[in-house]
């Protein structure tokens, strides 16, 4: 096992990501090969043949056998490497049947990941040497779910379910890329987008994931609910758009938000009350606020609840 | 344009008529291919400096000097403009016009009004593409993906106009690529039978099948696109209860065969720079030709190679993965022929011949890397990151650009009557090559490594690599300016050159330089092939590089 990244690719932390790397190699290795060989002819006979007054070129321009010869014999090191590449995305794409499930929904423009018990994170947590069925699906356009070192890839489509799986065999913290391009928004320090979509995976011995899964579900100890609030703030990208002191951003700043009265782009006024937040969180573009665009995602299924409590006893304190 | 004398048809092409409706109204291929040239030419310096603030932004980690939306901007445009406006339209609307004919004997296209035509609707597209970069531009890259594009109504406009301006520009590649197909079957002079056709002339020819068969679906998928933002059609948006992955088939159903629309004419260029500095006839010649069409086929087959990690079946990865190799047999024979050219050839070094063996050198990178993304399971890794782009640009920019380039500097001097200074040329041409190398071999490592594509901003530990590149498109830029340079003055100041500047035995070099108004005074008789070098006495094979009288 190899635990550095090699010249072409990043650190090997799943099982098959070993196989992938073989295949990277022999292909390299052959292109090598014959890039040298097919450059050093050209070379020799370019330089070897340099015109000379009174030289002319040999006329021959045609050999059946070595034309044959260079169109066939590709043909099995081609078929070869369709088998090698076939066989091992076979692999990957075979979720063993006792993989533990874990949903990832991609938004503009972050992660969220929720595994059976109902508790969610921004960062994915992956319990180590177990199998883990991936059930990727967005909310709004195509994103992405790319680890590298992983060697994994799939693109989460809104309205269809996409899985893939991982087994991760090495402890430590692989990235998370968003690899489809999904835009962007925003001026100066609120700009956020695509390459905004960076995650992390944090890969931990099966006795720390059942414990994070146990307490991964409400404020942690010693945590109060508007710290909670304020926590799941920053958390869950709400901080990507909306400030806490006023500023605008992509979307109104929090700022004496409770309880004022907002003014709509259809000029109606509606008081900011607990069910006018839920559903600005719910659904963002049933009510669009004044000067604002409709690109608040919808946080439906990513946000508890709970959680939706905890950010507004948050924004009760923002005065 | 039947008015003319024979004293007209007679004398050169750029002087035989005067006035400023001479030119916007003509119908000689010749001056059209100019004119596009022009234009071709001026697509290339804006998705150029695109290109370099893109990368001046990638130079360093964080904000450089410009924001994350607007880098998103200048990527799309750089794109759009360098595939649409600049790469599809360079080697054939130019150089194809101006050379297919003369290499034909013919004294036109077939159809002179439908080529004007083509080229005025080609300027119509680029000022929908204007238009829309004057409302603020398209942030949807040059893919157009759905829902992504269909995403925000305040830019519909900029995406509609855009999205018109592309639809537009494949009439202008259809209209070509018509009067293209029509010229070579019905206006080969006697004798040019099919098996003496020059190279390039069998390179347009697979081009144009693809451009009239493939553009159309591209047409009617980016209306299909109007139409779902117009009309609120659910054809792609699933809001609608529409399918975003249907707009990627349709999407690629067009641009893979657009790939080869792209490549192809590079070939068929370097395939005549290989045969004239070589003074060889090209080796397999059949095949060469063959092998054209034969990609034109299997670019119709593989379009979903570029979709393996969108949540296709299985099934139609392996198969997609599997034809997908097919496409590096032809591409292989061509390298194998093009380098068993040299052989015991007699090889000029001048500048367009650097060109042919960059291309050589370039696109067999680009082929080898291809292996890396036909092949499945390291596809899944690589798809998306910045192999891919270092792929497709040694293909797009390492073969087609540098094609065209050689392509230019080779019939220059036929075309515009002046010829170049030989060392300035040079330092272009290896300027190019180096910096070329500098910025992509440098974005093959990122991508291995995991850096996404079409990211503003990266993980530090990218940052050495992005620097690398940026360099390297420094030095690419500078060789690019220094050939600018070097044409531009040769244009001002150049000698005249002569009628044959590279002792070739190909029939364009036979007319006058520049052309005359008709091509040919006479129609030609061909009796030998475009390189039958061993046929030709040694009078044939003088390089008259300066015209008689300019020499003193
Ligand atoms: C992509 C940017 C973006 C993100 C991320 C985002 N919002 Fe918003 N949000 C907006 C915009 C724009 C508006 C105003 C338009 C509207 O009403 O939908 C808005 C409006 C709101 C409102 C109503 C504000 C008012 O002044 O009436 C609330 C409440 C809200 N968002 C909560 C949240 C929470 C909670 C999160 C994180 C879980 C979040 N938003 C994440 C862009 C965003
Ligand atoms: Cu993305
Ligand atoms: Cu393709």
């Amino acid at each position: 096992m190899n635990d550095t990244p090699s010249s072409q690719m990043p650190v090997a932390l799943s099982a098959y990501a070993e196989d992938v790397d073989k295949v990277y190699y022999l292909i390299f290795w052959l292109s090598v090969v014959l890039f040298v060989g097919i450059m050093a002819a050209a070379a020799y006979f370019a330089i070897s043949g340099k015109r000379k007054p009174g030289v002319r070129a040999e006329p021959t321009g045609h050999h059946m056998i070595l034309e044959l010869g260079w169109t066939v014999a590709p043909v099995f090191i081609l078929a070869y490497l369709f088998w090698v590449g076939w066989k091992g995305y076979l692999d990957m794409s075979m979720v063993p049947p006792n993989a533990l499930e874990v949903r990832g929904r991609a938004f503009q423009w972050g992660w969220d990941f929720e595994y059976p018990n109902g508790v969610h994170s921004k960062e994915l947590k992956a319990p180590l040497g177990k199998p883990v069925k991936m059930i990727l699906s967005s909310n709004d356009v195509l994103h992405a779910f790319f680890v590298p070192q992983f060697r994994i890839k799939r693109d989460t489509v809104p309205g269809i379910y996409a899985t893939t799986w991982f087994e991760a065999n090495k402890l430590g913290e692989a990235d998370i890329f968003c690899a489809e391009y999904c835009g962007g928004k925003g001026e100066g320090d609120t700009a956020t987008g695509h390459w905004a979509m960076i995650g992390k995976v944090k890969i931990m011995p099966a006795a720390d994931f059942d414990k994070f899964l146990k307490e991964g579900n409400g404020p942690k100890e010693g945590e109060t609910v508007p710290d909670w609030g304020k926590r799941l703030y920053a958390d869950k990208n709400c901080a990507g758009c909306h400030s806490t002191d006023g500023a605008v951003g992509a979307g109104p700043s929090w700022k004496g938000l409770f309880g004022r009265t907002e003014v709509m782009s259809d000029e109606t006024k509606l008081l900011a009350d607990e069910n006018y937040i839920r559903e600005s969180i719910l659904e963002p573009q049933a009510h669009i606020v004044k000067g604002f665009g409709p690109v608040m995602p919808s946080y439906k299924g990513i946000l508890q609840d709970k959680e939706i409590d905890a950010i507004i006893s948050y924004m009760k304190t923002l005065k | 344009m039947s008015t003319h004398d024979e004293a007209t048809l007679n004398t050169n092409y750029l002087t035989a008529t005067k006035g400023w409706k001479s030119w916007a109204f003509t119908l000689d291929h010749k001056r059209i291919g100019l004119m596009y040239l022009v234009f071709v030419l001026a697509a290339f310096l804006a998705g150029g400096i695109f290109a370099l603030l893109v990368r001046t932004e990638l130079m360093s980690h964080g904000p450089t000097i410009v924001s994350g939306p607007t880098y998103n901007k200048l990527f799309t445009l750089h794109g759009a403009i360098m595939v649409f406006l600049f790469i599809i339209p360079s080697i054939p609307a130019s150089l194809g016009n101006f050379i297919l004919p003369i290499q034909l004997g013919a004294k036109d296209v077939a159809f002179p009004k439908l080529n004007l035509l083509s080229f005025y609707v080609y300027l119509c597209g680029a000022t929908l593409t204007l238009l829309s970069i004057a409302h603020g531009s398209v942030d949807t890259g040059w893919t157009f993906y759905t829902p992504y594009s269909l995403q925000d109504p305040e830019a519909a406009t900029k995406v509609l106009y855009m999205t018109l301006g592309v639809f537009v520009l494949g009439f202008s590649s259809i209209l070509t690529g018509l009067n293209f197909l029509v010229s070579i079957h019905k206006l080969r002079a006697p004798g040019l039978t099919w098996t003496r056709l020059p190279l390039f002339i069998w390179g347009m020819y697979a081009t144009s099948i693809m451009q009239v068969l493939a553009t159309p679906v591209l047409a009617i998928t980016l209306l299909m696109l109007v139409f779902e933002r117009v009309f609120g059609l659910g054809i792609f948006d699933p809001k609608l209860g529409g399918d975003p992955i249907l707009f990627q088939h349709f999407f690629w159903f067009y641009s893979h065969p657009a790939v080869y629309i792209m490549i192809v004419p590079g070939m068929a260029v370097v395939s005549e720079l290989f045969a004239t500095f070589s003074r060889r006839v090209i080796f397999g010649y059949f095949a060469v030709a063959m092998s054209s069409l034969g990609l034109a086929l299997v670019g119709f087959i593989v379009w979903a190679h570029h979709m393996f990690t969108s949540g296709m079946s299985e099934f139609a990865n392996m198969l997609f993965s599997a034809l997908t190799f097919l496409v590096a047999i032809p591409s292989g024979v061509k390298v194998f022929n093009w380098t068993a050219t040299l052989y015991k050839g007699s090889i000029s070094f001048a500048p367009p011949m650097l060109y042919a063996l960059a291309f050589l050198f370039l696109f067999t990178i680009g082929g080898l890397t291809g292996l890396f993304l036909g092949t499945l399971n390291t596809d899944i890794h690589l798809h998306d990151t910045y192999f891919v782009v270092a792929h497709f640009h040694y293909v797009m920019m390492g073969g087609t650009v540098i094609g065209f380039i050689g392509g230019l500097l080779y019939w220059w001097p036929k075309m515009t009557g002046k010829m170049y200074h030989f060392g300035g040329a040079t330092v272009g041409a290896w300027l190019t090559f180096i910096g070329f190398n500098v910025t992509f071999l440098s974005q093959f490592v990122l991508g291995s490594r995991g850096m996404p594509r079409r990211y503003y901003d990266y993980l530090p530990e990218f940052e050495s690599l992005h620097r690398v590149s940026t360099f390297g498109a420094y030095i690419l830029a500078s060789g690019l300016f220094t050939t600018a340079g070097v044409l531009i003055h040769s244009l001002a100041k150049g000698r005249a050159a002569g009628r044959n500047p590279w002792g070739s035995v190909a029939l364009e070099w036979k007319t006058q330089t520049p052309p005359v108004f008709q091509n040919f005074e006479q129609t030609p008789i061909i009796t030998k092939g475009p390189y039958d070098y061993h046929l030709a006495s040694d009078e044939e094979l003088v390089e008259d590089l300066y015209a008689p009288d300019a020499a003193e």
